[in-house]
């Protein structure tokens, strides 16, 4: 009946125009033909690369996976990759949310600019995010002569994994909460701010329970990349085992030792974090999709 | 700094809401010591060889390998994501399946998983003796440790880009566009040739120079799988880290401002697609 709809000449007049769906999307057989190509693309590139790491991390049994985990390196690994997201995901909390009150809350020339600036790491390669520390703190770089005097290491060590971090994860919450902020208006901290509260107050207690979900939404990405954190962490790490490997890195040195089963246990870590990032985000955007707004599907 | 401030009236209009000043502050202060100062840094470095001693680097051979790899395959990888992109937002958005919002989560997992996992995973599964890798071997394609590799990888890290921004522009197609189209007897071809895919061209352009940006600069996933072959399979970014270890700074410097360079023309290149998108259909 749709062929005679498409071909043929359309309902009689006196009757309102109701068109078979089938005139607005594709015949089914189309339609399972792409829904068939896109899963099987999806399975192939990202399914599957996913269910390898757990299967090779369970290859030899729960023993061997469990072994990987009491090796002191994995440990400190483990511990140095939730101190340095301890540190770079709440600066780039406060960060964003400072930049995100400035720029949405407030009109000033050269806004664009600043929005452009604060997304520039993304549009940098990780390795030359962890390249531009060396050439600030290393000890051939500009500060380089300055710390070595004063017996400060930033590259190889910590502050240096650190700092690497922030600048990668540097966008995330201002990104998704300038656009959400911007959407939101003043009107609301304005009516607080007339009827008495102060500036602190009206933050607290109007604008904050307003961007929650986005602010949330925004920190688990955020956490999610600061943990991962691959190539620029591996420019500025060094790779002193026990000291200045963080997870990935530590998958990594496993890896290339023909260590699999203990680089895929560790790695299943990382990958099991990622899921329940990918979980939590989804939830957010089915049941708060509105309230994460404009920045939702951005990244 | 005091130039800035003192016209400040001018410089931003009046509001009764608090903290501008404390809060642009932070924000400058935190952008210029974290993002601005490096990559001061990192052109101080490269502007003292010259235009001509950053050509010469270039100019290397392996280097000019590297490049020419990761250029290339980046290219290919962004197209090829940006084909089965589109179909996966177009399946995603307009077909009821079951397990369709399972389907629409997983598309973003190469931003949730860490790229090293991602690399070792590709890596073992593509191997000549890998799942994937021992079926491709028997046709004769040998994916790991070859070009192919980093392919399959830098598709992997392009593809949510590619899906992500055409996605929300088809959902906001308007149906009574087609349908009109559809009662003035064109075919579903031509109303998706002609009517539906038109406007979708600039997304799909934007998640194109995403996915290839992203492609050329990427790191982690692709070098477990690429083999790392100098003048075969190896990577611009890799050189970079090569060349750090070798202590080679101006070097590595020449190497990053001319990713950083192609990167900035990628950028404009989006955002003069999105000036002339929204010239031409008022949307981005």
């Amino acid at each position: 009946m749709s062929e005679a709809l498409t071909q043929g000449p359309l309902s009689p007049p006196t009757e309102a125009v109701r068109l078979p769906a089938s005139v607005v999307t594709e015949r089914r057989m189309v339609r399972w033909l792409l829904i068939a190509v896109a899963l099987a693309f999806l399975a192939l590139f990202l399914v599957l690369p996913l269910l390898t790491v757990f299967a090779q991390a369970l290859a030899k049994g729960w023993g061997a996976y469990f072994t990987a985990f009491a090796e002191p390196d994995a440990q400190a690994a483990i511990r140095l990759t939730l101190l340095v997201a301890a540190i770079a995901v709440p600066f780039n909390l406060v960060f964003g949310v400072a930049a995100s009150w400035a720029i949405a809350k407030f009109e000033f020339r050269g806004k664009n600019l600043l929005v452009t600036l604060i997304d520039l790491p993304f549009s940098v390669s990780p390795v030359v995010s962890g390249l531009i520390y060396v050439l600030v703190f290393g000890s051939r770089g500009l500060f380089g002569p300055f710390l070595v005097e004063h017996d400060i290491q930033i590259i190889f060590a910590v502050p240096g994994i650190v700092l690497a971090t922030i600048f990668v994860t540097f966008p995330f919450v201002a990104r998704q909460l300038i656009p959400l902020m911007q959407e939101q208006g003043t009107a609301e901290e304005e009516a607080a701010l007339t009827l008495g509260a102060s500036g602190w107050h009206a933050f607290r207690t109007v604008t904050l329970p307003n961007i929650r979900w986005g602010l949330l939404y925004s920190v688990l990405l955020c956490n999610a990349r600061a943990m991962g954190e691959f190539g620029a962490v591996s420019v500025v790490s060094g790779h002193i085992r026990g000291l200045t490997n963080t997870l990935p890195l530590h998958v990594e040195i496993l890896y290339n030792e023909y260590n699999f089963v203990a680089a895929f246990a560790v790695a299943s870590l990382l990958a099991g974090l990622a899921l329940v990032t990918l979980a939590v985000k989804s939830v957010l955007e089915w049941r708060y999709a509105d309230d994460l707004a404009a920045g939702a599907r951005r990244h | 700094m005091v130039e800035t401030l003192k016209p400040r009236r001018r410089f931003r209009q009046r509001s009764v809401i608090p903290g501008f000043g404390i809060t642009f502050g932070y924000t400058l202060t935190c952008l210029g010591l974290i993002v601005l100062l490096p990559l001061a840094a990192l052109v101080v470095k490269a502007s003292g060889l010259g235009l001509s001693g950053i050509w010469e680097v270039a100019t290397d051979p392996r280097v000019a390998s590297a490049l020419r790899v990761s250029f290339g395959v980046s290219l290919l990888a962004a197209l090829t994501a940006s084909v089965f992109g589109g179909i996966v937002a177009w399946v995603l958005t307009r077909y009821d399946f079951p397990g369709r919002k399972l389907a629409d989560a997983v598309v973003d997992l190469p931003f949730a998983l860490p790229t090293a996992v991602a690399g070792i995973a590709l890596a073992s599964l593509y191997a000549p003796n890998g799942l994937v890798g021992a079926q491709l071997a028997r046709i004769g394609i040998e994916a790991a440790y070859t070009p192919v590799g980093i392919f399959i990888a830098m598709v992997f890290i392009g593809l949510p880009f590619a899906v992500r921004t055409v996605q929300p522009l088809i959902a906001e197609i308007d149906k009574e566009v087609e349908e009109a189209s559809a009662i003035l007897g064109a075919s579903r071809i031509t109303t998706l040739t002609r009517v539906v895919l038109p406007p979708l061209i600039p997304a799909v352009l934007t998640g194109f120079a995403l996915a290839f940006a992203r492609g050329v600069g990427e790191y982690g996933s692709i070098i477990f799988i690429a083999g790392n072959l100098p003048y075969v399979s190896e990577i611009a970014p890799l050189l970079i880290v090569i060349k750090l270890s070798e202590f080679d700074y101006a070097g590595a410097s020449a190497i990053a401002v001319i990713m950083l360079a192609i990167s900035f023309v990628t950028l404009l290149a989006i955002n003069l697609i999105q000036a002339w998108s929204r010239r031409r259909f008022g949307y981005v």
